[in-house]
């Protein structure tokens, strides 16, 4: 029995003596932690996503704390989380907008035409490789392998039809598709906004013409209706200003290819004469 | 004074810890890729590994044999090594951030690395008194040191190098051990 009492009390008793031990070292070594970073961290969802852009959510929280970070930089808690940490940083949260993906291509299997029946690797990646850039005659459109779906965690992307479209009430707007598109056809738009250019060709008006049915052909009609000069064609390409379009649908109306699309709408083809 | 000189060069060199006696090997091979970092885990390795041969090494002879409790040995080694491994995170987090960011996990994983526990159990098989307890200590843990920093050096130039497709990443770092091994084992005609 006693044997048993001893060996208790030299085990604890070296158990007792070191965190007595590291007890004091813990105060005379006591690095100073922000209380935000602590507050901020305790706010955010935790589930380490990376879709903020760092490393974690302990990054992104120390980030935050440190004014390297938006307060709504965090793409998963969206704007109630956003508030939350713009309260602990006592930053105004109100120009923090929901955002959501947007393919910017609408050339489906019936729009665009393929130029030859590929039946390689099924993969957006290889496409560079094929002869032309890839099967679909426009080169700068939604190839359709899905690379952007395989990255997805949320299921809020998918291939329908030939070309990747976006579950805009899944989505999550963490950006991993918006990285993984070798085409870089997916860009992350105010969730709010209800036009945006379902194309990215830069290709000449021509060009487009024989390509695709529903490819920007760099008219200027956008520009020249809307009045907030919020569209503008760069490099033959529509691209519109979200922050300073509101939402008035002019240019939509004016388009000679209903390619300004109303989110979530299919686009009108022009029947031909 | 001879006795002492053997066993530290035994300890760094013809027994090394990672290269011959194989512990340890998860810092050696996960904090390797630069030879800052790698010679940062050297250290924290050294400190921990001499005070915790020392102090297990008098406990041992002060308490656990009088008592006749050396059974407990083991237990007791793994208390002091885990405050000692807390004190040392402590210190680094305090005096070099960087350093505690580099070492990330592998830092609070020397508590489990075989080689400081290893190192404490050797001292009592070879029944070392105190003195040589702590040259064992320095030796294995400056073999350590040796083996992480050697490491670190040749991955940095690997780097640089065409390495066949299959063979990136860990394959080609444990090739490299093995060889590193193999090498370190003509040390053991100089005793």
């Amino acid at each position: 029995m006693t044997e048993i009492i001893i060996a208790a009390v030299v085990v604890g008793g070296t158990g007792l003596l070191l965190g007595l031990f590291l007890s004091v070292m813990g105060k005379k070594f006591e690095v100073p932690v922000d209380e935000k970073e602590l507050a901020v961290r305790a706010e955010l969802p935790g589930n380490n996503c990376g879709g903020c852009g760092f490393a974690g959510c302990d990054a992104l929280a120390k980030a935050i704390a440190n004014g390297q970070a938006a307060c709504g930089q965090c793409p998963v808690g969206g704007a109630p989380v956003a508030k939350k940490i713009a309260a602990i940083m006592g930053e105004d949260a109100g120009d923090v907008a929901k955002k959501v993906a947007f393919v910017k291509c609408a050339g489906d299997c019936e729009k665009a035409p393929v130029k030859y029946e590929y039946t390689g690797v099924q993969d957006c990646s290889v496409m560079p490789f094929m002869p032309d850039g890839g099967a679909k005659t426009c080169t700068f459109g939604c190839m359709g392998f899905g690379s952007c779906v395989k990255v997805c965690e949320f299921d809020a992307i998918h291939i329908e039809n030939g070309i990747a479209k976006v579950d805009r009430d899944k989505c999550k707007a963490c950006g991993k598709c918006v990285a993984a598109c070798p085409r870089h056809l997916i860009d992350l738009i105010p969730y709010d906004n209800k036009y945006a250019v379902s194309c990215a060709s830069k290709a000449k008006g021509k060009e487009v013409i024989s390509s695709c049915k529903v490819g920007c052909i760099a008219c200027h009609m956008c520009e020249k209706s809307c009045e907030y000069d919020a569209v503008h064609v760069v490099d033959d390409i529509a691209i519109i200003d979200y922050e300073k379009c509101v939402n008035c649908g002019k240019c939509a109306e004016k388009c000679p290819r209903k390619i300004i699309l109303l989110q979530g709408e299919k686009p009108v083809v022009k029947k031909e004469a | 004074m001879v006795k002492l000189l053997i066993i530290a060069i035994s300890a760094a060199l013809v027994n090394n810890v990672v290269l011959s006696r194989f512990l340890g090997l998860c810092p050696f091979l996960g904090v390797s890729k630069q030879i800052k970092t790698a010679a940062g885990m050297g250290a924290a390795v050294i400190a921990v590994v001499t005070v915790s041969s020392a102090i297990c090494s008098l406990i041992y002879d002060a308490v656990l044999v009088p008592l006749d409790l050396v059974y407990l040995n083991t237990i007791v080694f793994i208390l002091v090594i885990a405050a000692l491994v807390q004190f040392v995170e402590m210190v680094l987090k305090k005096n070099s951030p960087s350093l505690y960011e580099a070492l990330g996990v592998y830092l609070p994983l020397i508590t489990t690395n075989c080689c400081v526990l290893g190192t404490a159990l050797t001292n009592v098989q070879d029944n070392y008194n105190f003195i040589e307890a702590v040259v064992n200590g320095i030796g294995t843990s400056v073999g350590f040191l040796i083996a992480i920093v050697i490491m670190a050096g040749i991955r940095e130039k690997i780097e640089y190098n065409d390495i066949p497709e299959s063979f990136k990443g860990m394959p080609i770092v444990l090739l490299t051990a093995g060889l590193m091994s193999i090498a370190f084992f003509g040390f053991s005609g100089i005793l």
